[in-house]
């Protein structure tokens, strides 16, 4: 509402009697707050909802409706330069790699545990028998990775099934990370060792502890 | 002069008085409640999704992990809604003719991703990292309740500001270890599994990871 407006309308008033224009007033004072509602709330709206992106928000300017855009093929992202083939592709010299890319520890070991009990233990199961509740609920059971063959795969071999996919499953390469895979291999070899372990493969001390039990 | 006002003006005035206070009162009493409605803040409200994708079936029936769709949620500000890659990674086998899922299976085809609808989701002018509040003993339970148990996703809490300051003030109160932040059944325990009071467990958390949140405005608002 104008200056000239409101001016008009106070002198309007004057004939108007006293209680009547004390009501009038306060009128006037709403009608100027009810015009400038929407203007306010569209600033508190491009506050809540500013012109930027979020993660994955909807984007109508592609036909995809995307705002976070896939990675165009044959281009390379700042910092993700992969020239180390043995850690990246579990390749070395045309064949899968016989060795681990970085030492093995037991910090490795556990963190390729927590990562195992995430990703893979949903099909192939805790301890590696391929009867996940996945499984159980109709997913084509995977081998046992205590099998003869699957006991003596090289460490590239399983970065490549992870990396690639193998039959029905799927690659988790956009899901785990190579170092990560590489620690889930580990812990698949110490659950290789632990499912096909003898008493005499203990060593003395726990021996005693579970002899006990 | 004559009198400006007459003699019935002051019983006007003595009431205008007390009919201000409460107009007044009720007023800030609406004011400073309507952002804490379940109507306003969207609380207990399922919203219908393109796929009725359920987390308590994929959590609580099949023992899916956290992580194992929202990937990036350790290291990154943002929890990660899974590609469609990772849907079909069961059903491509399992459930393959069912017509709730014919979504996912277009979208795998088509390239075009689902659009499902958001349930928390901060105001633009609020800076907010999934991974420092995963790495400091945050569970996912503590903000997002009991997701292992619905069917539909709704928001138990408000996401206001007063509800993120309670935990920034008094962490003590709400952290837990880091190795049961996803966790969903977890209750305050020691290592060898005994209940202990969380003010008893917090305070030793608060100490160990050095816990220590601001709130400064320019923590959340950047």
């Amino acid at each position: 509402m104008s200056n000239r407006k409101l001016a008009s309308g106070i002198k309007l008033l004057s004939g108007v009697a006293h209680p009547a224009r004390w009501l009038v007033v306060l009128a006037l004072f709403m009608a100027i707050g009810c015009e400038g509602t929407t203007d306010i709330e569209r600033l508190r709206q491009e506050m809540y909802n500013q012109s930027r992106f979020e993660p994955l928000e909807k984007n109508s300017f592609f036909s995809d409706n995307r705002s976070s855009r896939p990675w165009i093929k044959g281009t390379v992202a700042r910092g993700h330069l992969r020239t180390d083939a043995h850690l990246y592709t579990g390749i070395v010299d045309d064949k899968p790699a016989e060795t681990f890319p970085f030492p093995i520890t037991r910090n490795v070991i556990l963190r390729g545990k927590e990562r195992y009990n995430i990703y893979c233990s949903p099909c192939h199961g805790y301890d590696g028998d391929g009867r996940g509740m996945v499984v159980r609920r109709g997913m084509k059971q995977p081998p046992s990775y205590h099998i003869e063959r699957l006991q003596n795969e090289t460490p590239g071999y399983f970065f490549d099934v992870m990396t690639n996919g193998f039959g029905a499953m799927y690659s988790y390469a956009s899901r785990i990370k190579p170092r990560d895979r590489w620690a889930i291999i580990a812990y698949i070899q110490a659950l290789q060792l632990s499912q096909n372990a003898t008493l005499d493969d203990v060593p003395a001390d726990v021996r005693q502890r579970l002899e006990n039990e | 002069m004559a009198q400006l006002f007459p003699r019935g003006s002051n019983a006007f005035a003595r009431i205008s008085i007390v009919v201000v206070l409460v107009v007044v009162g009720t007023g800030l009493t609406i004011l400073l409640n309507t952002n804490r409605l379940h109507y306003t803040t969207d609380v207990q409200v399922a919203r219908k999704q393109p796929v009725p994708f359920s987390h308590k079936h994929h959590v609580t029936g099949v023992g899916l992990d956290c992580r194992y769709c929202h990937t990036s949620v350790e290291e990154s500000s943002f929890a990660n809604i899974p590609p469609v890659e990772t849907c079909m990674t069961c059903h491509s086998q399992i459930w393959t003719e069912s017509p709730l899922l014919e979504p996912i299976r277009e979208s795998y085809r088509t390239g075009n991703p689902i659009e499902w609808v958001r349930i928390h989701d901060l105001p633009d002018f609020v800076y907010f990292n999934h991974s420092i509040h995963v790495h400091k003993g945050i569970g996912c339970q503590t903000c997002h309740g009991q997701v292992d148990q619905m069917p539909l996703m709704w928001k138990v809490n408000t996401l206001n500001m007063e509800w993120c300051l309670e935990c920034h003030r008094e962490p003590e109160k709400f952290v837990r270890p880091r190795e049961e932040v996803f966790n969903m059944a977890w209750t305050p325990m020691d290592e060898r599994g005994h209940a202990v009071s969380q003010a008893l467990l917090g305070a030793q958390l608060v100490q160990d990871y050095d816990i220590n949140p601001s709130t400064d405005c320019s923590t959340c608002h950047r």
